[in-house]
């Protein structure tokens, strides 16, 4: 099984960040794939957290909505909107945020709020909902985004949530005491902060991506770690499970279009 | 005590032009039936206030009935954008919409704040994020022990709130299960309350003693509405309609058809038509 799509390169190397010792809050859409791809392969006790208060759940297909009845049917346990905002994240019990946005910026600061100016937006987005805090209170943070030029900015037009901020030791200097943004997974390669002034940098590409692909696809002077690896392609076993796990998801989500 | 009363009769009792409205639920309960009673009874400049504001408040917002909103995702979840909730907040149209935007941590301490009968909630929350900068209701306050400084957000305290649960007693005490939300704590922080319901019976049956209960004297008016939560789901009874929720994105992206769906389904229709949504009732609570 050789043939993959990056959109499955994307959501299988972001799957590998995960482990079995992971408590992991959970965003909709791709980063809800990758979380249930590791849990349906090499992480099969991780611990899933959706913020409508489902903890440790198993779901079959994939939420469209973080509250899908699924995720409750198939959980641990489920508590109130604030004990999971309030005890759970607050209380830094959660060891990994897995985030998505429409807009991120070198310093891995992400914004789902507005494109233009706040009070007369080009472009209203949905806001933050728990990103925010989840981006402060987490023990670190994973991004998956594809790479595009529309996505990769020189600027936020509004930071929703700070990754590391103006770079270097922003963070602590905030007082915040965890990780923040520790690896963004993209579509063509993953990127890693620059230990020392934390702006992202590419350390892994995916297989049959060039440096130029990566170069043209990003907003700013997009630069490459030292020692750049090829990441490794998907395996029969990686690629059975997300295809499987998306058609059962197209299959449950479709039904009969009652709104039309 | 909770009055048992028809949906009309709890709307027309408890929901005034100007008020501030909660309707929670999140994605799950959501008080569809309750929403369009109000759209239907012609309530106008209503502050409305949700966490995670979807297709109900896109309808409200997109009949003019809201003068602002309080929230902290305005999105329909898994699909794409609110095109209402957008035309008015980027076009002005049908009415210029005044928006506060908060967190869902903010959000949710905010609500359970106004349970608590206390005037602010403090988080540690809104690190190195921009919100602060454009909503003068998020500040600051220094906790007296550590010296910390922590965000402060101002308690929500709803004229009404509006929530749909699984089943009531015939004192009108209210079981709910599933996801719960935040919506005991909206009901706890409002003046007064609306909970429509999937069924009423002899007794509520909890699963287990700590079910989560909301006594009847502590809620206004329950109103039996099968099917009420539709297209977002009760669990138990019927499931979410993910389908429904894909369908919206193409009929809520243009003011004609959207306008027109309302006339058909909202404006010319009752809230006994949520019936056949309804589903089987479960054995557990036969």
């Amino acid at each position: 099984m050789s043939d993959f799509t990056p959109t499955e390169m994307m959501t299988i190397a972001a799957a590998r960040a995960l482990s079995n010792d992971d408590v992991c809050f959970v965003g909709i859409g791709a980063p809800s794939a990758a979380c249930n791809v590791a849990r349906l392969t090499h992480a099969p006790d991780i611990t899933l957290i959706y913020e409508s208060g489902t903890v440790g759940t198993k779901p079959d297909v994939l939420p469209l909505s973080i509250g899908d009845g699924e995720l409750c049917d198939t959980a641990l346990f489920t508590v109130s909107v604030p004990e999971m905002f309030r005890y759970w994240l607050q209380g830094g019990r959660i060891t990994t945020g897995f985030l998505g946005g429409a807009q991120i910026d070198r310093f891995a600061n992400l914004n789902t709020t507005v494109v233009g100016p706040y009070d007369h937006p080009k472009v209203r987005l949905p806001g933050g909902g728990g990103a925010p805090e989840i981006a402060s209170n987490c023990g670190r943070i994973f991004i998956t985004m594809a790479l595009s030029k529309r996505g990769f900015v020189e600027k936020l037009p509004f930071i929703t949530s700070m990754g590391h901020g103006e770079g270097g030791d922003h963070r602590e200097r905030l007082g915040m005491k965890t990780k923040g943004p520790t690896r963004v997974i993209t579509d063509l390669c993953i990127l890693e902060p620059d230990p020392q002034t934390k702006e992202l940098t590419v350390v892994s590409i995916h297989p049959g991506v060039t440096r130029e692909q990566i170069v043209e696809n990003c907003g700013w002077a997009i630069k490459f770690a030292d020692q750049v690896i090829e990441t490794p392609a998907p395996t029969d076993l990686e690629l059975t499970t997300l295809r499987d796990i998306n058609a059962r998801t197209k299959k449950a989500h479709q039904g009969k279009k009652e709104a039309a | 005590m909770a009055k048992i009363v028809s949906l009309a009769e709890a709307v027309g009792d408890n929901v005034r032009d100007g008020d501030t409205v909660a309707m929670e639920g999140f994605t799950h309960l959501i008080p569809y039936a309750a929403g369009h009673e109000v759209i239907r009874q012609g309530r106008k400049d209503l502050y409305l206030v949700r966490m995670t504001p979807d297709i109900l408040y896109d309808q409200l917002i997109g009949v003019g009935a809201a003068r602002g909103m309080k929230f902290s995702w305005g999105g329909n979840p898994g699909v794409g954008s609110l095109h209402r909730f957008r035309d008015a907040v980027e076009n002005q149209w049908p009415r210029p919409l005044e928006i506060e935007e908060h967190s869902h941590a903010a959000m949710a301490n905010a609500y359970e704040a106004g349970a608590a009968n206390l005037p602010f909630a403090a988080l540690r929350g809104y690190i190195g994020a921009d919100l602060p900068k454009v909503n003068p209701n998020i500040k600051s306050v220094t906790c007296p022990f550590t010296g910390e400084v922590l965000a402060a957000v101002p308690a929500i305290r709803p004229d009404v709130t509006i929530i749909h649960a699984q089943r009531a007693d015939r004192k009108g005490n209210v079981l709910i299960e599933g996801i719960v939300g935040v919506q005991k704590e909206a009901v706890l922080a409002a003046k007064r309350s609306i909970v429509t319901v999937e069924e009423i019976v002899d007794e509520l049956n909890p699963p287990s003693p700590n079910s989560l209960v909301l006594p009847s004297w502590a809620v206004t008016s329950v109103a039996h509405v099968p099917g009420g939560a539709f297209p977002s789901y009760a669990h138990g009874y019927y499931p979410r309609s993910n389908a429904f929720y894909i369908g919206w994105d193409e009929i809520a992206r243009d003011r004609d058809s959207f306008t027109a769906w309302i006339k058909e389904n909202v404006l010319d229709s009752r809230p006994e038509d949520f019936a056949k949504h309804a589903g089987s009732r479960p054995a557990k609570a036969a």
